[in-house]
Parts: C-alpha cells; structure tokens; sequence
C-alpha cells in the first residue's frame, strides 16, 4: 500500500468482494471497491454489498491475488470439453422411485 | 415498585435523545455525493441512515407521550431552533473528514454507552429501542475508530489534521456527560449519562493513544443544547431541512 502524501484513489487497491447470502449457500462474487486495507475493504464491502441485509459472511479478497483464464486460451482451456458428451451422466436410467439422488 | 413516569419529563427526555439522533443525520447527509471515496459516501450515508431511524422512533414517542397531537414530522419540521434539546457536539459543521471523523467517534462512543444502559429502562419503547439502536451504534464507533488510527498514525499531514479535529470537538463532550436528575418517579426509566463518563474515556482515550495522537486539554466547554442554547450552525442546519416542509405543508411524495 502507498504511504505517499496527498494519497488519492488511485493508491487505493481493488478488491473483491464475495457474500454468503445465508447459510448452507457458497460465497458468490457480488463486485468490487477500493479500500486502503483488509480491515477498510471489509467494512466497505458491508456498507455497499449488505446494507439491505443481503448476507451473513463476507469475504473480501485482493483483486491483484485472483489469477483469471485468459481469452487467449479460451480454445485449449474449454473447447475440448464441448463434445465428450460421455462425461455427462446421460447414459442410465434413474430407477423408478429413486427420489433422493 | 417505582411510581409512574411523569409524562412531561419523559417526552422531554425522548426528544433530547431523538434530537442528537435527528441533528447528526442531517449534518452526515451533507456528506452524500462529496465523501472522499464513493465507498465512503454510502458509509456515512448507511450511518445517517440508522440515526435517522433513532430518531424517527425517538420523535414519534415524544409526540404520543406529551399527548398534543404532535407527530415525528411536526417535531422535526415545525420547531424553532431554541426549541430543539440536542446536545451541541451534534450541530457543528462537519469540517473536513478528520472533523467528522472525530465528532463521530465521540459521540458514538457516548452514544453506545448510553444505549446499553437504556436497555434496562421500564420504560419498554425506550428500552426496545436502545436495544436495536445499541448495534448500529457498534458500528459506528467502529467506523470511526478504523478511520481515527489510519489518520492519527498515518502521514504527517493526516496526523495533524485528526489532531485539529478532535482539539475542534473536544468542548462539546463535557455536556454530553451533565447530570440528568429528573425526580425519583423517572429513576429506572431515564439514564443519568453523568455515571457513563469513565467507560466512555476509557474508549475514547484508548484510541486517540493507539493513534498517537494527544488527548485534548479543555479549555472551554460547551452547555446549554438540552435547555434550548444553540450555536449559531443550528439555524442554519433547520433552514435547509425544514424548508420545503414549511413552504408545502404536508407535502408528500
């Protein structure tokens, strides 16, 4: 983090910012924001994300530590995957009154 | 047991509270759109927010216990500055952020401590919504604290700046902290926010030290906002918010 005078936003780091809706759900990505810290980007993310009561956990994460697919390896990284169709479970039949699967 | 409240002291001490409450979000708002950071902006705007809440619980219960027909908008909207009972730290202008900072912290530190104090009143309205109010306060002193130690041990400049702020909202904390002595019938109904004082400082000091910054001396002190003696910022403060609702009476939209 910058420790220059006169800081501005642009000192500040991105983060993002993920939310458990309630309980037994995963954290799902809701967006991003500045803050100068974890603890800042933290509180920030409960102001801006949760103020209608839209969650019960939070995680925030810097947006710097997140390591994305490219574009550029859209084909070798998901292209082979759109014809092994053999790597759904298609191929049985779910027995008649197997309610619980 | 205890004898009935008296209705006159009890509405006015509702005011007072729902005053500080009703004043401090106004001052807050003024910050939408010009915070330094947009996250900041909602922040400050989610804190007015919870206060006016307060406020508009606070308001209404004044108005249906003094028993004249007075509603949370007539006493907001249709009063006089020398008729509001607000604490004076509430109405100074919100200076820069290091000021506002400071005044936040201050005032929600007292603020929690008087709330979890009133969550044992008799009196069920004032004690269900100290209840409510005492975690959003938390997180107000807590929002002010993370910001206080950024800016108090951060850059030179900031530093000084958290100074400057609270040296500006140190004299207005005495009156926090008056003697309430309603008479014996509002024992168990009101808080007395003279015995609140130690824990407050207790906080307050333990932040500005984590901070590096000084504890104030006192070289004056504010009195007077629950007897109706304002400064001069009140007026103009109630201008702004009550205009519209003295030039369309009733309006609604």
């Amino acid at each position: 983090m910058s420790e220059q005078p006169g800081g501005s936003k642009r000192d500040w780091p991105l983060w993002e910012v993920f939310v458990r809706a309630r309980r037994g759900l995963a954290h799902q990505h809701v967006g991003s924001l500045h803050a100068p810290d974890a603890a800042m980007a933290l509180r920030n993310a409960r102001d801006v994300y949760t103020r209608r009561g839209e969650g019960v956990s939070i995680w925030v994460v810097p947006s710097a530590a997140i390591v994305a697919s490219s574009p550029d390896e859209k084909d070798p990284f998901f292209d082979p995957a759109q014809d092994k169709v053999y790597r759904h479970p298609t191929f049985y039949h779910v027995p008649e009154g197997a309610k619980h699967l | 047991m205890s004898a009935a409240p008296n209705r006159e002291a009890l509405a006015a001490y509702a005011l007072g509270l729902g005053d500080d409450a009703l004043i401090l979000a106004q001052r807050l708002g003024e910050w939408v759109s010009r915070a330094p950071q947009l996250e900041e902006d909602v922040a400050l705007a989610n804190i007015a927010l919870d206060l006016l809440g307060q406020a508009r619980t606070l308001l209404a219960y004044a108005g249906a216990v003094e028993g004249a027909g007075r509603d949370e908008d007539d006493l907001a909207y249709l009063r006089d500055d020398r008729d509001f009972r607000n604490v004076q730290l509430v109405e100074i202008q919100n200076g820069d952020f290091a000021v506002t900072i400071a005044r936040q912290l201050v005032f929600s530190a007292y603020q929690y401590e008087l709330y979890t104090a009133l969550e044992s009143s008799r009196d069920a309205t004032l004690a269900g919504l100290a209840g409510k109010a005492v975690k959003e306060v938390a997180y107000h002193r807590d929002h002010a604290t993370q910001w206080t130690l950024r800016l108090g041990d951060g850059t030179e400049l900031s530093r000084a700046r958290m100074q400057a702020g609270f040296d500006l909202v140190w004299p207005y904390t005495e009156e926090l902290f008056d003697p309430v002595d309603p008479g014996a019938d509002m024992r168990g109904v009101v808080v007395d926010p003279a015995p609140l004082r130690p824990a407050w400082s207790r906080y307050v000091i333990s932040v500005l030290t984590e901070a590096t910054l000084n504890v104030p001396e006192l070289r004056w002190r504010s009195r007077g906002g629950r007897d109706g003696m304002h400064t001069e910022h009140l007026g103009h403060l109630l201008a702004e918010m009550q205009h519209l609702h003295r030039s369309h009476p009733g309006v609604t939209w």
